[in-house]
């Protein structure tokens, strides 16, 4: 129990720390002082760590993994996902990302202890197993990086709007990097994580297939997993074998993508099947 | 050759062409995905055939004309079964073409430099010794592990073959993942069926409650193993009254009449005989009885299952004396751990047994059991009946309802097995496990050309495929070389 107050407590001050952060990337985008860009970056680096003991103490409260109810796999997801933008951040120049991610995570971490809220408890037989743990921070990972790559190919059509109506671009991206440079960059991130989301199909499959006595039956969680998964081997056929890029392939990327979350979002509430695992 | 010959054969080279095609291809992955829609937003008869028979009761006109189209049976049906097989085809086609091509290849020599380097990306030309070039160029390259191809005057260079190896090899293993499918749903077998605690279960057709086999596959392929399921536990968190575990023991003879061992059943560990496991799928109650007639003579003594209508297993059955005159029938609850309240009347509040009550209500009259009409062993049909009782017993009470007796004698837990064999699957999970490594050599191997020219000056130039990057600093590295600059 007292873990698990800690655990909380680590959440609020790692929204409170995204609100800041948030600020800061505000100032930093209209003022275009680099000062501010590094403290959001560091408070983002802070809050990830922070949301990463959270996530630990949960499971240290509840004697498991902390992988099995919605308000868990939110704030997991949002730790995937906010991690996943730091390594880019390592990696690429897309520090203007950070406001929209902190808000994302905002809203995920928001939803997540408002709504989703349950105190830790043990896992159903079902859970029981390390596929849980292989399986779903798979899924996870995989999650938080398809979400970075929507973010990428929104922002690339917003600027695509600017750029073929021949208008300047606003002010928040000015700093942004050239068209092909976020094209590419969506692109390079679904290409990275595509084999993890095969993985984390497959290894759900071997799960279902020592829990249930069938490695797949058109569950609804499985089924859009399947859709998530076409979805995203069209948007590498589209591009590497029939070359499309730009606007077309950043649509695409975005319906992949927007499967994903109605996974997430649409089956683990309304969802039936057998992976009512959300508690809700 | 005739005319019409001719025709129908370039017709079907063209369909061919176009079914293989990657367009066409692209197209049947995306309406798979699009088919699979409905059958998670419609419910299935092959997960939850109640909900089905449910949504016809709602919508009875829509549910017929929906039915036509196979929305309840979406994964069987003829439609979503052509788009795969025709994906099937059109990858087949597709990918056994350039596996040859690529086996072919690998042994090939890049080819032959182009005339004009300056079409190719990152051209340049060097200001070096024209005789030392090409010598410290092949040898920069062969230590870079390219595949050279050297003429008088010119060296072609290519690395990351494995990224075609990778691509097929995924897309291959694709296949052999279909192939599991298909070899398990063909050869296959699987069924359900209950046991009680202390009962013995004998792995034969007519031991299940449901049983399906394969295409090609026959009855008498049933793995010989029997069980005795000796013991149940069920564990329950106090706070949520959610299981956290089940554990069933059972004595195991594999084959029947070998000795029996014993062993355990998790819901995560399956019992295994080769291609054959069982699997603890669900659990509940079966309330055990004593009734008499008139005389005192027992009509029926045992335990029936009951099935589990919530979390906390208040169970639902019937109990039917078709051998007494006039026949008698009971509809019956039995509640594992009683409260009432007069919102709900009386339910269970915690899954165990800590303080059962059978609830039930008594009948006479015609069961209707030979009416001809299947009837499910958990309900009664009382349309021909009149009831005369309606009671609730606790633990080793009687009641006496005039035509007899009854008494709550006690309860048995009872587990369904789930028996499933399916000499596909490691088709499919070899194909799985392969796929992945084709995936992941074939997107991150590059796979770039590097020429080197000796004409009037030094050219060299390099080509990526797809334009991943990379390229550039390999050119830069290799005309340092040729300058040099080591
Ligand atoms: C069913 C799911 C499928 C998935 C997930 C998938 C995935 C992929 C991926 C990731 C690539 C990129 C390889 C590279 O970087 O070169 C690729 C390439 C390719 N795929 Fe598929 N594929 C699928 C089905 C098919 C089918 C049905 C066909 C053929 C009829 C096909 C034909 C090809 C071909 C020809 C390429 C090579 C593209 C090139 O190298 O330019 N794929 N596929």
């Amino acid at each position: 129990m007292v873990l698990f107050t800690l655990a909380f407590f680590s959440h609020a001050v790692e929204v409170a720390f995204s609100v800041k952060n948030d600020e800061a990337k505000t100032k930093f985008d209209f003022t275009r002082t680099d000062r501010f860009g590094r403290i959001g970056s560091a408070m983002m680096v802070l809050a990830v760590n922070f949301l990463f003991a959270g996530v630990i103490f949960r499971g240290i409260s509840a004697h498991r993994v902390p992988w099995g109810n919605m308000y868990e796999f939110s704030i997991t997801g949002a730790l995937a996902f906010s991690g996943a933008y730091l390594f880019a951040l390592a990696k690429y120049k897309i520090r203007w990302l950070g406001l929209p991610v902190a808000i994302a995570v905002l809203l995920t971490l928001g939803t997540a202890i408002t709504i989703l809220y349950r105190p830790s408890a043990p896992l159903v037989p079902a859970l029981k197993s390390t596929w849980l743990a292989i399986h779903v921070s798979a899924a996870i990972i995989s999650g938080g990086v398809f979400l970075l790559a929507n973010c990428i190919a929104a922002t690339y059509l917003i600027l695509d709007r600017y750029e073929t109506n021949s208008l300047p671009r606003p002010n928040w991206a000015k700093k942004l990097p050239s068209l092909e440079v976020l094209d590419q960059l969506s692109y390079r991130l679904v290409a990275f994580v595509f084999p993890l989301w095969t993985f984390a199909v497959i290894a759900g499959a071997i799960w279902a297939e020592s829990a249930w006595g069938r490695y797949w039956g058109w569950d609804p969680k499985e089924t859009w997993a399947f859709i998530t998964w076409v979805a995203y081997a069209a948007y590498l056929h589209a591009r590497v074998t029939i070359g499309w890029r730009g606007r077309k392939a950043a649509w695409l990327c975005l319906f992949a993508g927007s499967t994903f979350l109605f996974n997430y979002i649409y089956v683990n509430i309304w969802g039936t099947g057998r992976h009512t695992y959300s508690g809700l | 050759m005739s005319m019409n010959e001719l025709r129908g054969r370039s017709l079907f080279r063209w369909a061919w062409r176009q079914l293989t095609s990657m367009r066409t291809a692209l197209m049947l992955l995306l309406l798979l995905g699009i088919a699979s829609i409905p059958g998670s937003l419609f419910p299935q008869r092959s997960q939850n055939p109640m909900k089905v028979a449910a949504y016809f009761a709602k919508n009875p006109t829509l549910a017929t004309w929906l039915d036509r189209i196979k929305i309840f049976d979406v994964y069987s049906s003829p439609w979503f079964s052509a788009i795969y097989l025709l994906l099937f085809i059109s990858l087949i086609g597709c990918v056994l073409p350039r596996t040859i091509e690529h086996v072919k290849a690998l042994g090939a020599k890049p080819p032959l430099t182009p005339k004009f380097l300056d079409r190719m990306e990152f051209p340049s030309t060097l200001e070096v010794d024209k005789e030392l070039a090409l010598d410290n160029a092949e040898q920069w390259l062969r230590s870079k592990h390219f595949r050279v191809r050297r003429e008088a005057g010119s060296i072609s260079a290519e690395k990351g073959y494995s990224r075609e190896s990778g691509n097929l090899l995924f897309h291959l293993s694709l296949i052999l993942i279909l192939v599991g499918v298909g070899i398990g749903s063909l050869f296959g077998m699987k069924g359900e069926a209950i046991v009680s605690v202390g009962d013995r279960f004998i792995n034969t057709p007519t031991s299940y409650d449901s049983l399906g086999f394969g295409k090609f596959q026959s009855e008498n392929s049933l793995t010989s193993f029997s069980l005795i399921v000796t013991d149940f536990k069920a564990k329950y968190d106090l706070k949520t009254n959610a299981p956290s575990d089940y554990k069933l023991s059972v004595l195991a003879a594999n084959p029947i009449g070998s000795k029996e061992i014993a062993r355990t059943i998790k819901v995560n560990s399956p019992l295994t005989y080769g291609n054959t496991k069982i699997y603890l799928q669900a659990n509940g109650y079966s309330p055990m009885v004593t009734i008499r007639d008139k005389s005192g003579k027992i009509a029926f003594q045992g335990a029936t299952v009951f099935l589990p209508q919530d979390g906390n297993l208040t169970s639902t059955g019937a109990i039917k004396l078709p051998d007494m005159n006039p026949q008698m029938g009971f509809v019956a609850t039995f509640i594992p751990t009683y409260d009432r309240n007069s919102k709900r009347g009386a339910f269970s509040t915690y899954p165990e047994v800590l303080d059962p009550r059978l609830l039930f209500s008594a009948w006479v009259g015609n069961l209707g059991l030979d009416s001809g009409q299947p009837q499910s062993v958990y309900r009664l049909n009382t349309t021909k009946m009149s009831r005369i009782a309606l009671m609730q017993l606790q633990l080793h009470e009687t009641y006496n309802f005039g035509e007899g007796s009854i008494t709550f004698e006690g309860w048995k837990p009872w587990v369904n097995l789930q028996i499933v064999s399916d000499p596909g699957k490691f088709y499919s999970l070899y194909g799985a496990i392969l796929a992945i490594l084709g995936l992941l050599l074939s997107l991150f191997t590059r796979q770039r050309r590097i020429w080197v020219k000796v004409g009037e000056k030094v050219e060299i130039a390099g080509l990526a495929k797809n334009g991943t990057p990379g390229l550039e600093e390999e050119l830069a590295a290799l005309k340092k070389r040729l300058e040099g600059e080591k």
